[in-house]
């Protein structure tokens, strides 16, 4: 077992594996067709791919890709938009290494700094603020992704940034929720999903509240999970016991960091800079109405949407990809024409390809699913 | 960026602005601890405190042990390494 041996505790991922199996085993449904399981977040399917889990699982179970990886779901047109503000003289875009390579539809952020952009990489953009302090004759704009778990951490800069009257500064907002997320997925027709791992991190911020209509309206068991390998495979057994005994709940695998109320100063944050977008464009995904956050009038300052033009044109994925078809798990990663020949994580086509957390990048990077005979 | 990083609070830079210093296997870097303080818990206390830090922001109290567990796992992923060269990048900016 090549691979669980590489576990903290190789023991109890083989018990927990044994379980699994035993209870697959006793599910009706998994005699018909696989039991389907979405990982919503892109650091669990990081981890899936880097542990091999898929490989360790019985056949009867299905790993799903999902959505969770917001530098894989940004949009052609928004990384133009991007493109197109810091191209301009006096500003200076400051944005997380992750999204310095995603392609836009004719550049990358990467390829604009190689033009002579103006693009530095920060790790937080706590960083970007400082810079705009110490170039008050600029424009520094922060290039805002992720989901709820980085929320708070843009809410809190712009607080910062009014507090201390720092004027040249603002966020461009691509931020997106999980909650109308998931709802969308649940509603597609396309896609047949019996159970979910929800996000540790984002869940950690927002709590598990949220989550109650994956159960209740949705008849769907929901396991909030963290991304260690054994939470991964403990939370697929709460998934699958939940299945066998009937039941749809939302359970937290990963209370030692998620409370069910989050973090109050974190969403206090976040509700008093950003509302909801009407809708906002997903690569792959299309619209999903409700899942973007805009800055609030009151923040208007801080809005690069406000302070400049931008073109705003909506792009179509090139033609070749079928990033879409990744997110929803429609196909696998490999099964994508392109997978691994025009598109690599050298050269991404697809954004899936260009973050360890996009479903691409990871199985490019560690190879097939089916490492069952390797890891047994 | 999702995944964050495990650090322990070592000194507080700004009790106003609730910006403090972390280590984070012997990189220092200031982050925003407002999301872990609170009435019960106000910043003085916050030194030597285990922290998960997402871009800079303390966003959950953890005990030690989770911070050691997290980060071998973090290593293992390649994202620890990544997580620490940004760090290291963006104090040099
Ligand atoms: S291989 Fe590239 S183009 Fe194809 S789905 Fe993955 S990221 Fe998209």
């Amino acid at each position: 077992m090549k691979y669980v041996d590489e576990f903290r505790d190789a023991d109890k991922a083989r018990t927990l594996i044994h379980e699994i199996e035993t209870l697959v085993a006793t599910i009706d449904l998994a005699k018909e067709r696989p039991i389907a399981i979405m990982e919503v977040c892109g650091g669990h399917t990081h981890s899936i791919f880097r542990y091999g889990i898929e490989g360790m699982l019985p056949k009867e179970i299905e790993l799903v890709h999902g959505p969770g990886c917001p530098v894989c779901v940004l949009p052609m047109g928004r990384v133009d938009d991007c493109i197109s503000v810091a191209e301009r003289p006096e500003v200076i875009m400051t944005t997380f290494g992750d999204a310095m390579r995603v392609p836009g539809s004719k550049k990358s952020l990467l390829q604009a700094k190689g033009d002579g952009a103006d693009i530095r990489m920060v790790y937080s953009p706590m960083d970007a603020l400082s810079i705009a302090r110490h170039n008050p004759d600029r424009e520094v704009v922060f290039f805002g992704l992720g989901f709820e778990t980085t929320i708070p951490s843009t809410a809190l800069t712009i607080l910062q940034a009014k507090a201390d009257g720092v004027k040249n500064f603002s966020v461009f907002a691509n931020h997106i929720t999980i909650v109308p997320t998931i709802k969308a997925i649940l509603d597609d027709p396309d896609m047949q999903l019996d159970g979910f791992l929800g996000p540790g991190h984002v869940s950690m911020v927002i709590g598990t509240t949220p989550y109650e209509f994956v159960a209740s309206q949705y008849n769907r068991p929901m396991v909030v999970a963290g991304f260690e390998p054994l939470d991964v495979l403990q939370s697929i057994w709460m998934v699958l016991k939940q299945i066998k005994d009937g039941r749809a709940e939302v359970e937290n695998q990963y209370a030692r960091i998620v409370l069910d109320g989050g973090n109050a100063a974190a969403l206090a944050a976040v509700a008093e800079v950003y509302e909801l977008r009407d809708f906002f464009e997903w690569r792959g995904l299309g619209s999903i109405d409700l899942s973007g956050m805009k800055i609030r009038n009151a923040y208007r300052d801080y809005d690069a949407e406000v302070k400049f033009i931008m073109p705003n044109v909506k792009i179509a994925d090139p033609k070749a990809c079928q990033c879409g078809e990744v997110l929803k798990g429609q196909i696998k990663p490999w099964q994508c024409q392109v997978f691994g020949t025009a598109c690599t994580p050298e050269t991404p086509l697809g954004a899936l390809m260009v973050s360890s957390e996009g479903s691409c990048a990871a199985y490019y990077q560690y190879g097939g699913v089916k490492k069952h005979e390797a890891a047994l | 960026m999702c995944l964050g990083i495990p650090g322990q609070i070592v000194k507080i830079d700004d009790a106003a602005r609730n910006l403090a210093t972390v280590d984070v296997s012997g990189v220092k870097r200031q982050v925003n601890v407002t999301c872990i303080v609170s009435v019960d818990h106000p910043i003085e206390s916050c030194i030597g405190d285990w922290v998960l830090i997402h871009v800079g922001f303390a966003m959950s109290r953890i005990d030690e042990r989770e911070a050691a567990e997290t980060l071998k796992v973090l290593t293992e992923l390649g994202e620890a390494q990544a997580e620490m060269e940004a760090m290291r990048m963006s104090s040099r900016a």
